[in-house]
């Protein structure tokens, strides 16, 4: 089967997923952001590399926060923006998700940011776009978050260069986190050796481990000598109910304090794709420690988007 | 309208003839096999050299989508669909709209199909009046307008006090309760099996227990109520071999599989193939393999298409929105050719399960070629190659996860009550 | 075609910029031929001169055809560029476009009090009213030829020539 993301002659098209994407790709990636966190610190944070290119953020799940990071990233490459928030009413009119799209491929959009409540939404959007349109996941259900899995895994490089000797740790909800599969499969193919999940059997989906991870129920074990740490958000509707007893269970169970952390190697960092529940997944000590870098991740966030959607606009089928 | 089918291959599983022989067909029945009756006159004659002569098939669940759905399919071009796929008798799930709960609807069913004069239609009627699994619908009556069984479809009784009255009502009158076994809470929002595939794209997973729990509560008050069952649409090895045991005990319970089954896994899905969403789901291999060999020796009755047609806007969906189903009726036949010829089991053996097991189960004299039975056949050419496209099908459901597969065996006329239905262009 | 050995070239390079220098001046290489270079001319000015170096991807006009390049490297000017006199630095000058997109890269991290342009090879073809005040070697050469500068791994220069396609 031919990869949807990747033109025919095995240049990144579309990001949908960090899954099947070969590492020389992950490292472009990851090497232009580092060009692209540059650019931030000038005095003109813009360069003209998608001057006339429109980019259109489409939420059909409200994100103000992921939206913004798109918007940012693609004005500072020139681009012009339009953000749409497709609220399900209009769908429930009849509207399906790919009249929406050639809609908007009708008023000459050159690039598609989806964000979508429904796992493969960007994938079928993908499969649908003429040619010369690129298409950006920015979260489909619970299947991948890309941008936000190689944000992180660019974090790690710029903390921790030698991808080969590390042991990460992700801790909390994976069953339905898109950004835990993004960064696992990320991690992966970047060939670090040893990936942890740590939750309890309720937040793990089946056959975890044939993602090409290790699976802890305890944290204590899980967290030893670990050289960072990913805690993932859980959601508010998950605290209690079949899931889980309650936030507090949870907290004592797998929230990150810095009695835990200190099980981890003295040098690990802690990293949170936001927004953080403090005193659920983690302590705040934790999360304004020295050793979170959950504000970095944010500021590098702005620099892998624009990589990718500069990549992109230059890649057509 | 006397025909004469000549030089044909015929295969009758029920009879368990497998040779070249020649067919006559007078007044709708067969009435010679070999040699016709003394001062037979052929109206028509067909050369079925190089052709196999198949009894017309039986689909134990095929959607015709009417009453309710006619943007999905109309009983017209599905009933079309049928005949070029070879399949003469079908039954119908009652999850149309209205639900087929009342008399006058299966009446009315019954009545448009067979105006149409291709397949015969065997309504299964709702077990409980809108398939809510509260009431029981009138089952007697229900009989009457001509259902051959009662349904609950895709909907579960959640209430086992129902359900066990359910069997009951049903034993009092020899019903055979069809249900497809699915327990509703385990499999709640759920759009693919519950493993590998589903765990790597994120899919809300139906555990295979959600199979075998409901197998376990039905077989258990099947036994205690005495009813007969018939379990639709296996996915699961654990399944089959709950199954096995429970014909091995005696208990009067039958069940089928869908041919996508057989041949399809979770794997299909690849990236978040709409098409793959089916319901049960497609599960594992290991499931595939379980099923193939439940076919073979013979713990699972019938082979069915689980024709659903499915229109474009229901079904270009993400993965887990998009509705479940596929169209079937013409792939059935040249997939079960496929199946045979890929476990290396002889071909009679693999039609059996879609012409005489079948017609046994529906208890309808149907699917097979033995002397005065009903002239119900298809003639099939199993070496001519096509490809399953959106314009070669005749269903308005143009959805499955075959398209673009190149399949071998293509039906060339097909004969309801000895008047040819069908015959390729 | 002969080509001029790279070595005295750069030699040739090195003495006409010299008396360039003032306490202002920057030294920007365009990667990677020009960056090369200032790294081998920076020690040898005899004075300290500030060093950048540009990446000129992001600003390439030739972007909607050729796409990002695989390789990139992050552009560092780590000097205030306001009232800087600037010299770009450039292994080989041929189209001017290169020096188009750098010089507007440049703006991008101020207002410099001058920019002057430093090749060590002019080989002609300019599309753009670009020309560079200094200039070690002129060599005319064809369309159809690439001119390329090569580093060994002891850090000394050579010239290659090829065919463009």
């Amino acid at each position: 089967m031919l990869n949807p993301q990747l033109t025919p002659d095995g240049k990144l098209r579309h990001l949908l997923s960090t899954e099947g994407l070969p590492r020389a790709i992950l490292n472009q990636i990851l090497d232009t952001a580092e060009s692209f966190v540059g650019v931030a610190e000038r005095e003109v944070k813009k360069v003209p590399l998608l001057r006339g290119k429109t980019v259109c953020n489409i939420f059909f799940e409200n994100s103000t926060r992921t939206r913004t990071t798109f918007e940012i990233a693609a004005k500072r490459l020139s681009a012009d923006v339009i953000n749409l928030n497709v609220n399900t009413s209009s769908q429930s009119k009849g509207e399906t998700i790919l009249d929406t799209i050639d809609n908007l491929t009708a008023m000459h959009a050159d690039m598609f940011v989806i964000r979508h409540a429904q796992s493969g939404a960007a994938h079928l959007i993908a499969q649908h776009v003429a040619p010369h349109i690129h298409v950006i996941n920015a979260g489909d259900g619970r299947h991948a978050h890309p941008t936000q899995g190689l944000l992180d895994v660019f974090t790690i490089r710029r903390y921790k260069p030698d991808m080969h000797n590390l042991r990460v740790a992700l801790v909390g909800d994976v069953l339905h986190s898109r950004v835990a599969r993004s960064e696992i499969h990320a991690l992966t193919t970047l060939g670090v050796p040893e990936v942890r999940v740590i939750a309890p059997k309720t937040l793990l989906p089946q056959h975890v481990e044939k993602l090409g991870v290790q699976v802890y129920h305890d944290m204590r074990e899980g967290l030893k000598d670990v050289d960072v740490i990913m805690m993932l958000r859980l959601q508010n509707e998950r605290m209690s109910g079949a899931l889980l007893p309650s936030a507090q269970e949870y907290f004592k169970c797998y929230g990150l304090t810095p009695e835990k952390l200190a099980l981890a190697k003295p040098d690990a960092i802690v990293m949170h794709p936001g927004p953080m529940n403090r005193g659920v997944e983690i302590d705040s000590a934790v999360a304004d420690g020295k050793q979170s870098v959950i504000l970095p991740q944010v500021t590098y966030g702005i620099a892998v988007r624009m990589a990718v959607m500069s990549m992109l606009a230059g890649n057509s089928a | 309208m006397k025909i004469l089918i000549k030089n044909g291959r015929l295969i009758d599983p029920k009879n368990n003839i497998d040779t070249t022989q020649d067919i006559y067909i007078a007044a709708g029945k067969i009435v010679g096999i070999g040699s016709g009756p003394a001062g037979f006159e052929a109206t028509q004659t067909l050369d079925a050299s190089g052709l196999l002569v198949l009894p017309g098939l039986v689909d134990l669940s095929a959607r015709l989508r009417e009453p309710g759905f006619e943007h999905k399919a109309t009983l017209e071009s599905e009933m079309q669909a049928a005949v070029a796929g070879g399949v003469t008798s079908l039954a119908c799930p009652p999850d149309t709209d209205p639900v087929l709960d009342e008399p006058g609807l299966v009446e009315m069913l019954k009545h448009k199909a067979k105006q149409l004069h291709l397949a015969h239609v065997y309504p299964l009627g709702a077990i409980t009046r809108q398939l809510q699994g509260k009431q029981l619908t009138e089952m007697s009556e229900l009989t009457e307008a001509g259902c051959v069984g009662f349904s609950q479809a895709d909907v579960a009784i959640t209430d086992t006090q129902v359900l066990w009255r359910a069997m009951q009502y049903a034993a009092t009158f020899g019903y055979t309760i069809w249900l497809r076994p699915e327990e509703p809470y385990l499999a709640s929002g759920g759009t693919a099996h519950d493993g590998e595939v589903a765990s790597r794209l994120g899919l809300k997973g139906i555990p295979a227990a959600a199979e075998t729990l409901a197998i376990a509560s039905i077989l258990t008050i099947a036994r205690e109520t005495g009813a007969s069952i018939h379990l639709c649409r296996l996915s699961t090895a654990e399944g089959v071999e709950m199954v096995r045991a429970a014909k091995q005990q005696g208990l009067p319970v039958t069940c089928d599989v869908s041919i996508n089954h057989l041949h399809l896994t979770e794997h299909d899905i690849g990236y978040f193939d709409p098409n793959c969403h089916l319901r049960p789901p497609l599960r594992g291999q290991r499931d595939r393999d379980a099923l193939s060999q439940g076919v073979i020796d013979g713990t699972i009755d019938a082979i069915c298409s689980d024709h659903t047609p499915v229109d474009d806007d229901a079904k270009l969906q993400p993965f887990g929105e998009a509705e479940a189903g596929a169209t079937g009726l013409e792939l059935l036949l040249p997939l079960v050719c496929k199946w045979a010829d890929e476990q290396n089991i002889p071909l009679p053996q693999a039609l059996a399960a879609v012409t005489t097991k079948a017609a046994a189960i529906l208890d309808i004299p149907a699917g097979e070629l033995s002397l005065h039975a009903d002239a119900d056949l298809c003639l099939l050419d199993p070496a001519q190659e096509w490809k399953v496209e959106a314009s070669v099908l005749q269903s308005q459901g143009k959805n499955t996860p075959f398209l673009g597969l190149h399949l071998r065996g293509k039906v060339r006329y097909t004969l309801v009550n000895g008047q040819l239905v069908y015959q390729a262009a | 075609m002969i080509l001029p050995d790279a070595e005295a070239t750069f030699e040739v390079l090195l003495q006409k910029l010299k008396p360039l220098i003032t306490d202002n001046t920057a030294l920007v290489g365009i990667h990677s031929g020009g960056v090369w270079l200032v790294d081998r001319l920076l020690p040898l000015l005899g004075r300290p001169v500030a060093r950048g170096t540009l990446d000129i991807s992001f600003y390439r006009d030739d972007f909607d055809q050729r796409g990002l390049r695989a390789e990139n490297k992050p552009s560092q000017i780590p000097f205030d560029v306001q009232d800087q006199h600037i010299i770009l630095v450039d292994d080989v000058f041929h189209t001017g476009r290169t020096i188009r997109a750098a010089m507007n890269e440049l703006f991008d991290y101020g207002r410099p009090a001058s920019i002057s342009l430093a090749v060590l090879v002019d080989r002609g073809g300019r599309e753009l009213p670009i020309v560079p005040q200094i200039v070690a070697a002129e060599i005319p050469l064809p369309v159809s030829q690439n001119l390329q500068l090569l580093q060994s791994e002891d850090g000394r220069f050579h010239f290659e020539l090829k065919d463009s396609l």
